[in-house]
């Protein structure tokens, strides 16, 4: 095992490591910006190291100054958590080359599943049901008229490069496509530094429901169930739960066993998740893996009573999974919601800030990661994630109660948040059935 | 008389994307913010001739700060 593991990250996830590693007895490394001076993340660790300015890609995009933060903090290992440089693999190679574990999966499986257009190709040759879409990118409009035409509308364009939501964009009809290309095109080059964009058919009311997967060194993969996380916005989750409501068994079995034949198809290692949409029939088709931690990870590790962070940290120190196939078995049920500081009654406006009261609750049940604390600065250079609320219970009704109290005791100010619009989620008899679909947020299923 | 465009939330400028002389209509762009990982464009409240643009990339605006004038 290592002595000393640097998190290549920052907010609650960073704190969530941190707690993983201390765990395992380990000293742990924080990096920050010149914006995070005073962040938790930092003084709960052992040691940090300033990385630059509050720009993402002056402090934790910039893979020199934390591959000299290893060197200089002597870390024998990086946790990436996610976003920032998680899936990027010329990160996880760079730490190879210099001699230190990146604790994820190999370079060339993060590059294979990072490229959009490949993963679906790699999937389908393992058996696994994609998306109707096209193979490759589409060059420019007329050749993703074409493709549409022929899967049939609506479709939706996105980045080959990417993930999150980002530089997509949904098509009802052909003639709103050629400016739809553009922009995602644009917004792909900006993020992503490739504007290549490819087509899928979108499917309508359907479920968002993925699988975690966790494979070791020695060549087991195994999965940990699967989560539901169709209440979305902008194609970003605010809720999670596991087990998925009202999954019936057959196609349960179908998700979790085209998850395994996908990861074990390109010899995955380390903690990763294949998300699927699921139609009202049943059908269920690949949309993406993400090669790390999700944010999400809270509700399995809560149903499962597995340490995700410290298997992660075994695994990438060459043991073997902590766990057996037989062994997972999901009890009770638990709920995640993601509190953002956005404005759900201005289109989800980001509110920038200072928190200026912070009272959360604590209570048997109920688990918190959170990022900021009461005096808090929420910077406008970095993701509006501030806090996730966790509900266990011995089944969904008993997780709903507990957390539709938590979140009315609940206190923020000074940012404006999602809490209201997760209040009313909470509240809303179709969530409350188990009957969601991705659009219901944007269809306006919560409003008022 | 001239207007004054607002931004309406606080963010880093990632796109002017009008300039001085410009002709815009109501509801189009004039600068891009950047602010927690979302681009927000400022939008021109009516038509008119961009007059002056207060701005430029990369910089910091407040809510409610002045980013453009419109004739």
């Amino acid at each position: 095992m290592f002595r000393t593991v640097l998190i290549a990250n920052r907010g609650e996830i960073a704190r969530r490591i941190i707690r993983g590693c201390r765990a395992l007895g380990l000293r742990t490394v924080a990096v920050y910006s010149e914006a995070d001076r005073d962040a938790l993340h930092v003084k709960d660790a052992d040691d940090a190291v300033l990385l630059g300015g509050a720009p993402a890609r002056e402090s934790y995009l910039n893979v020199e100054r934390l591959l000299a933060a290893v060197r200089e903090s002597g870390a024998e290992a990086v946790h990436p958590g996610y976003g920032f440089l998680s899936e990027n693999w010329r990160f996880a190679e760079s730490c190879a080359q210099a001699g230190v574990t990146f604790i994820g999966p190999s370079a060339d499986a993060i590059r294979a599943m990072g490229d959009k257009p490949e993963a679906r190709r790699r999937m389908a040759a393992a058996g696994v049901p994609i998306v109707p879409g096209s193979a490759d990118p589409v060059a420019d409009a007329a050749s993703a008229e074409r493709v549409a035409a022929e899967i049939g509308y609506p479709v939706i364009l996105k980045a080959a490069g990417g993930g999150g939501g980002i530089g997509m964009a949904k098509v009802a009809t052909s003639a709103e496509l050629a400016a739809a290309f553009a922009t995602a095109t644009r917004r792909a080059q900006s993020a992503f530094g490739s504007g290549a964009v490819y087509v899928e058919r979108y499917l309508q009311a359907s479920r968002h429901v993925e699988v975690q997967v966790f494979g070791d060194t020695r060549g087991t993969v195994v999965h940990l169930h699967e989560r539901e996380c169709s209440i979305q916005r902008r194609h970003q989750k605010l809720v999670e739960e596991s087990p998925a409501p009202n999954l019936d068994a057959r196609t349960k079995r179908g998700l979790t066993e085209a998850a395994l034949a996908g990861a074990r198809a390109i010899g995955y290692v380390n903690a990763g998740t294949l998300e699927f949409l699921v139609d009202p029939q049943g059908g269920f088709y690949f949309l993406e893996m993400n090669t790390r931690l999700q944010v999400e990870h809270p509700v399995t590790e809560e149903v499962t009573g597995i340490d995700l962070v410290t298997a992660q940290l075994r695994v990438a120190a060459g043991e073997p999974l902590p766990f057996a196939q037989d062994t997972i078995e999901q009890r009770g049920a638990a709920i995640e919601v993601r509190v953002y500081a956005e404005d759900p009654s201005k289109g989800f406006l980001p509110s920038p800030g200072t928190i200026t009261r912070f009272s959360l609750p604590q209570g048997d049940g109920i688990r918190l990661e959170s990022g900021v604390a009461e005096g808090s600065v929420v910077s406008v250079h970095y993701d509006p994630l501030l806090f996730k609320l966790v509900a266990r219970g011995a089944d969904r009704a008993q997780a709903i109660e507990g957390l539709a109290g938590a979140l009315d005791a609940c206190v923020v100010e000074g940012v404006k948040t999602t809490l209201p619009l997760l209040r009313t989620v909470v509240a809303h008899p179709d969530f409350r059935r188990g009957r969601v679909h991705t659009q219901m947020v944007e269809q306006g299923a919560f409003n008022g | 008389m001239a207007e004054e465009i607002k931004a309406h939330i606080t963010g880093v400028v990632f796109q002017v994307t009008a300039k001085v002389g410009d002709k815009v209509a109501a509801g189009d762009p004039v600068i891009v913010l950047e602010s927690m990982k979302m681009e927000i464009p400022v939008e021109a409240p009516r038509a008119g001739a961009v007059k002056e643009i207060r701005v430029r990339e990369g910089q910091t605006v407040q809510e409610g700060d002045t980013v453009a004038l419109l004739d």
